[in-house]
């Protein structure tokens, strides 16, 4: 009756629960999914990221990270900074436009959305006519020029939106100055492109799709040249001195084109098709660098011969006679270049490209020789290799870090040595309260280990188990190897590579013991090595050991795959984990439990088949234990048989279909005519159709039993030093779960360390319970005296941990998928439970315990289990009372992939995929919080942007009153210092302002 | 064999202490045992549980009569009423046990040994629209073997009637239990599953719910065919009438305590094997058992079985009540009493 009482009105655990217990989405770790629009700010020195869902995400130094999300959950097509501001605009792909903003608010910079606007037309007018297309942030900051597909360009005003309509920018007024025999109406169509001119802020560039090319006067309203292109334009860059600019075009060519005074219609310097002379693809971007040494680079998107480079995602760089075309693994979103802002600067002497790809981030440090690839520390591509499991550890040793760091530096040796570039903002967030690794394992046989302390997940090592293996795809490296007169001259980039040479490479379960090093790491084909860290390249042989886990059942056969072959002979690793024992399970089925014991030296595997333990320090199995039932087929088959039989039963219904229908047409066919039976036939389909269509969807109510499929699956494996026979002596044992509610508890002797290479670890089954509700044993854990959770193997011998109570009586908790139980200890009897399942209707897809500690206090902390449902619930449930804290709704119960990726760390914090490239990181606690905290500042510029732009102290003093001030402050030390200087500087500027008004 | 003691009437406590006192004033810890005691009429009725254990001790005048008997060994014929008179039969039966050739009887005795049965329960509290159905798994083969379905469902509210999702029962199969009870039927909805309300879960969580509770399944449903509802008079055909279109009474705390006893008594137990020996059904973790200690400190003379009976005792329950003195005595075989009472095995 109590448990059915509302839990917890005592007021003094509410409050210590409110200190204990908060939920927060702290950040998004990883690569954003389905990127869609990149922007960048010289000024703030910021890089934005659109996607798909309409998603912005800003990235400066590391640390520094902002995200926003569009309500409309839009595709982001377009993000433009407003020069010199803490300001961006979005176009979604429903033609709106969106203005952000980084305000300050509580010592911190936040990213809020302030203004939102469409562009419309007259009434009756297509949507054509306001179909933005091209997008310019005018220098001013005060207006937008938006280029339209109708040709028309509209001047909205900022932040207000409201559009200018005198100034808009008709065809009509653009064609006015050119000769009619060279252009007409349709000439105007689509603007491509609209570029500022880096000098004189009153023109403009403006580009229209089918090539036309117009230099406009804002200041007259009227075009001062124009450029006949005879391609179909598809992008326009200015050179820094504003004398020339460069065009690309669709048919894979660029133009140089001078502007000058006295030539209004000049004719190109130069047009060039670069992988010519067969057609070749559009350059849908290009940029033209300056640098001091006179010779530019030349950076453009695409390009390549249509018919043999067709399917490359390049951009090519050319800087004289080097030529490089960085090759990517995904389609190419966008790309910038990262030059000197100094608006003084005469040359833009560019230091990095950045290339947001759709799956990976890729930076190239253009000022090394051989334009090596810059290491992002953010925005990882987890999903290099799909994420098969990960694996969660807090509070590395220092000893234990730097050694993992040192591995990892080895391996990135040929990555270049530039500062991140992108590096705005401050991140004032505190330093990451203790070292955590999170590790992925992956479809590709490797485990990844990431730096998850902070707010930036950074790859630190990358480990790779598939040297101990026998594969068809020799990893014979043809990346970066590079003809001498290769052309086109592709170089492969990036690091996304989603094609498993062979899926049963893949890591299903790792375990860290962080004390010793030790690593095991379980796979897809059965097979478990264990790994020892090593700072040294060593080749040795890999001990080999079979687990038989079907020892006395006789007559089946396993109709899986078959296991991995292993490499003969001494193998060469490189320094980090390297493997010293391989475990194959047979059958080589899945490994879907994995234990290790670092001090006793033995490591724990289980399978749908059964479960075994090996002596890594003997090399030598000390036992198994089949769990499957015998009249289990689906198990024993493994898992092809089961789409055979699905196969089977499609191709069954299938021909019960046809029968019938052959029936039905042959009762009729005595009396009707073929219409009839056709008739007949359309009428059966139709009846067939409206059934399926009818049918309800229903469930089976049934209770689980002994015979069900999978019931032998081992869930879960645990070691525990406890009271397993009598209440006097405690021992090492072994407890397994698995699927069908079974629990087997098995008591070890682990000879002592003088004698631990002499006598063999021996093992005994002790206990076996079966719960009645059968369902699937997800987690064990024993409590000692003080009801707290027996330690992690060395903890204590670290000091890391107080002693277990052995004086108390040790308690056993079972978590099944629907109950929680406790179990005293030695003699089993039954404690407490709690029937989530029952209460709630979910069932518990992860569990563990978690320390928590009070956001008051610093003495105070407890442990609970923090519990994931399969509704994508949080549950935190108190020790050893089994008592529901709280709840807080986290994953949508239909994203499965989701709620199956999660994993909860020992302090109450959490993992999750979002998407394939991107973790979720949560937070329950109040103390450990890990989330972005950071401040951008409006840098203080020493030289100003707009000095050389005297005509436009009028549009300077028309902004905002909030900067206006610091504007005029800054020019005015400009001008103090420019009279001080030259009288004549002082008159030009005199009769510009006067003629300005 | 006899024994004599004292028991407080106006606090005769729970049966259970009243058991394990009488194990303990035997010596007989872990026999399982029958308790009779003769009523006023003279029958020899059976104490199994707290309603008759109060019954037996409120009747008592002033001597409660009580016969145990080792429960392997025990006649249930022996109960019922003209037990007593009945008696000689009784005694040549056990005096002549090979003569004993009848049939064997239905058992009724400790709850525990009952086998409960599927069945509609609450009547009294549900309104008679409603109908409370248990599923009892327990001891059968049968598979639950229903079905069931999201769909719609009208009920009235403040603002009119108005649809909402409900779960119903979608199909039976053949031979399962739900249908061999003809308690439920196909479109029924279901309105609680164990005393939890549905409304607001979805097909799946009902789904897990039930399935966590088939071993002792409590459904709660608003039948499709509403005529064979049972009719109270107690109740008047209007507020019938309203509780029809109404979910269940807000008062879930009265409904659910049957539930919850009924949850309680029959939860199955998980089952262990210690050292490969033999499979046992995990006991609970017995908070206290002191309280038969502390009811008495009494050397007992202990006689032998004989002809595989336990020495039987009779008890005379001390008619002034607040007495806590016990008196005690040990009667010598063979007493007069022994003939008087006829039990069915002193010796």
């Amino acid at each position: 009756m109590r448990r059915f009482l509302r839990p917890g009105h005592d007021p003094v655990r509410e409050r210590l629960k409110r200190d204990l217990f908060q939920f927060n989405k702290t950040v998004e770790h990883g690569f954003p999914h389905q990127p869609s629009a990149l922007g960048y700010s010289p000024f703030l020195r910021l890089m934005a990221i659109g996607t798909r869902s309409g998603a912005i995400k800003l990235y400066g130094a590391p640390g520094v990270e902002f995200m926003g999300l569009h309500e409309e959950n839009n595709t982001v097509m377009q993000i433009h900074f407003i020069p010199d501001q803490c300001q961006l605009v979005t176009l979604l792909d429903d033609n709106s436009l969106h203005l952000w903003s980084l305000k300050q608010h509580g010592g911190a910079s936040e990213l809020l959305e302030e203004h939102r606007f469409t562009l419309k037309g007259p009434p009756g007018s297509p949507p054509s006519a306001t179909q933005v297309t091209a997008v310019l942030p005018h220098s001013s900051r005060e207006v937008l020029y938006l280029g339209t597909e109708s040709g028309n360009i509209f001047v909205v005003e900022l932040p207000s939106f409201r559009v200018l309509e005198d100034r808009t920018i008709t065809p009509e007024a653009v064609l006015q100055r050119i000769p009619e025999d060279n252009c007409n109406r349709r000439s105007c169509e689509l603007v491509e492109a609209l570029r500022e001119h880096p000098r004189n802020p009153d023109q403009i560039l403006i580009g229209y799709s089918r090539g036309l090319i117009v230099l406009w006067d804002l200041q007259n309203n009227k075009a001062t040249h124009h450029f006949l292109g005879s391609q179909q334009l598809e992008n326009l860059y200015w050179q820094r001195d504003g004398s020339k600019f460069i065009s690309c075009h669709y048919d894979g060519s660029y133009t140089q084109w001078p502007v000058s005074s006295d030539n209004r219609q000049p004719e190109p310097l130069e047009n060039t098709v670069p992988y010519g002379p067969f057609p070749c693809k559009a350059i849908s971007k290009i940029y033209w660098q300056t640098t001091k040494n006179g010779l530019p680079y030349i950076i453009f998107q695409g390009g390549m011969p249509r018919a043999s480079y067709g399917d490359r995602h390049s951009i090519s760089v050319i800087h004289g006679s080097q030529q490089t075309a960085f090759d990517f693994t995904s389609r190419v979103i966008d790309f910038f270049i990262i030059f000197s802002s100094d608006p003084a600067a005469e040359f833009d002497d560019p230091s990095a490209l950045v290339v947001l790809a759709e799956e990976e981030l890729v930076v190239i440090d253009l000022k090394s020789a051989g334009w090596p690839a810059v290491h992002p520390p953010y925005l990882a591509s987890l999903h290099c290799s799909a994420i098969t499991c990960s694996h969660h550890v807090s509070n590395i040793p220092l000893k234990l870090w730097e050694r993992i760091i040192s591995a990892g530096s080895k391996q990135n040796i040929h990555y270049s040595s530039m500062p991140w570039p992108i590096d705005g903002g401050t991140n004032i967030a505190p330093d990451p309260p203790q070292r955590d690794l999170l590790l992925t394992g992956h479809e590709d046989g490797t485990v990844r280990f990431w730096d998850a302390s902070g707010v930036c997940l950074h790859l630190l090592y990358k480990l790779s188990t598939v040297r101990v293996f026998l594969t068809d795809a020799d990893p014979n490296d043809n990346m970066n190897t590079l003809g001498e007169d290769e052309w086109p001259p592709l170089r492969k980039v990036g690091t996304f590579d989603p094609y498993s040479d062979d899926p049963r490479l893949g890591i299903q379960k790792i375990y860290l013991c962080k004390y010793s090093g030790y690593l095991a790491v379980a796979g897809t084909a059965g097979q478990v090595l264990v790994m020892e860290l090593n700072d040294e390249d060593a080749e040795h042989v890999v001990d080999h050991a079979e687990a038989d886990l079907l020892q006395d059942q006789e007559g089946y056969r396993w109709k899986g795959h078959e296991k991995l072959k292993t490499r003969d002979g001494p193998v060469r690793f490189e320094a980090g984990f390297q493997p010293f024992v391989l475990v194959q399970c047979q059958p080589p089925a899945v490994v879907t439990s994995l234990a290790l014991h670092s001090e006793w030296k033995l490591v724990a595997f289980g399978t749908s088949h059964g479960f075994g333990l090996f002596d890594h320090q003997q090399k030598r199995l000390v036992f198994v234990k089949c769990t499957l039932h015998p009249s289990d087929q689906l198990a024993l088959e493994g898992p092809l048989s089961r789409v055979k039989s699905l196969k089977k039963s499609l191709r069954q219904s299938f021909r019960r279909i046809r029968r019938s229908r052959v029936s039905s047409r042959k009762r009729r066919g005595g009396s009707g005519n073929a219409s009839e039976v056709q008739e007949a036939n359309a009428k059966f389909d139709q009846d067939a159709l409206q059934e399926m269509e009818l049918a309800p969807v229903q469930r089976k109510i049934e209770a689980r039993s002994a015979e069900d499929s999978f019931t032998g699956f081992v869930r879960t494996l645990y070691f525990a030093d406890t009271f397993l026979r009598d209440s006097s002596r405690h021992c090492p044992s072994l407890w397994a779960g698995t699927n069908g509610g079974t629990i087997y508890a098995f008591c070890l002797r682990v000879p002592p360390a003088e004698r631990r290479m002499d006598e063999p670890v021996r093992a005994e089954q002790a206990k076996e319970i079966q719960l009645m509700h059968r369902a699937p044993v997800v987690g064990i854990l024993v409590l000692d005296g003080r009801s707290t959770p027996l330690p992690e193997p060395l903890e204590v011998a670290h000091d890391l941990s107080k002693s277990p109570d052995m004086q108390g009586s040790h308690q056993l908790l079972v978590v099944s998928e629907e109950q929680f139980k406790v179990f005293t200890l030695p003699k089993v009897s039954s404690k407490l439970k709690l029937k989530l399942t029952a209460l709630e209707g979910c069932r518990v897809r992860k569990v563990t315990v978690a320390n928590f500690g009070s956001c008051k206090t610093d003495d105070y902390s407890e442990n609970d289990l923090a519990v994931l449902t399969n509704l994508g619930d949080i549950q935190i449930i108190s020790l050893p009372f089994l008592k529901l804290q709280i709840r807080y709704p986290c994953i949508r119960k239909e994203d499965v992939s989701g709620i199956a990726s999660c994993v909860f760390t020992k302090y109450g914090q959490g993992f999750y995929l979002i998407s394939p490239s991107e973790f979720e990181r949560f937070s329950l606690s109040t103390k450990w919080l890990v989330e972005p905290r950071c401040i951008v500042d409006v840098p203080e510029v020493t030289s100003n942007n707009h000095v050389h732009k005297s005509g436009t102290e009028n549009a300077a003093r028309k902004s905002s009153p909030g900067d206006c001030g610091e504007d005029e402050r800054k020019s005015g030390r400009l001008m103090e210092h420019a009279l001080l200087n030259d009288e004549k500087v002082l008159k030009e500027i005199q009769s510009t302002l006067e003629g300005g008004r | 064999e006899f024994r004599r003691f004292s028991l407080e009437r106006s606090k005769p406590g729970k049966f259970e202490e009243f058991y394990g006192l009488l194990q303990h004033v035997h010596k007989i810890p872990n026999v399982d045992v029958l308790v009779g005691y003769t009523d006023i009429h003279g029958d020899l009725l059976p104490i199994n549980n707290d309603d008759n254990y109060h019954k037996a001790v409120s009747t008592a005048n002033p001597l409660l009569r009580i016969f145990i008997q080792r429960k392997e060994d025990a006649d249930y014929s022996a109960f019922g009423t003209d037990t007593m008179t009945r008696k000689k039969n009784v005694l040549s039966n056990v005096l002549r046990p090979d003569n004993h050739k009848k049939k064997p009887h239905i058992v009724i005795s400790m709850p525990q040994d009952f086998r409960p049965v599927s069945s509609i329960i609450d009547v009294d509290i549900l309104p008679e629209t409603h109908r409370r159905v248990r599923l009892y798994k327990y001891g059968t083969d049968k598979p639950l073997g229903f079905y069931i379905r999201d769909g719609s469902s009208v009920r009235v509210t403040p603002h009119g009637l108005e649809k909402v999702p409900g779960i119903f029962i979608s199909r039976l199969v053949p031979g399962g239990l739900a249908q061999s009870t003809g308690l439920l039927a196909v479109n029924d909805e279901v309105l609680e599953v164990n005393g939890i309300e549905v409304s607001g879960k979805s097909l799946d969580q009902v789904t897990d719910m039930m399935i966590a509770n088939s071993r002792n399944l409590i459904i709660t449903v608003r039948p499709a065919n509403q005529r064979n509802n049972v009719v109270r008079n107690s109740r008047t055909s209007g507020s019938s009438g309203q509780s029809t279109e109404s979910s269940l009474p807000s008062s879930t705390p009265n409904i659910l305590g049957n539930l919850l006893q009924g949850e309680e008594e029959s939860d199955e137990e998980d089952i262990i094997i210690e050292d490969s020996g033999e499979p046992r059904q995990i006991p609970k973790a017995a908070p206290s058992s002191e309280s038969v200690e502390s009811l008495s400190q009494i050397e007992l003379l202990h006689e032998s079985t004989q002809n595989g009976f336990l020495p039987s005792s009779e008890m005379n329950l001390n008619h002034s009540a607040g007495s806590i003195s016990m008196e005690y005595e040990v009667p010598e075989p063979g007493r007069k009493s022994l003939e008087e009472d006829g039990t069915i095995i002193t010796l």
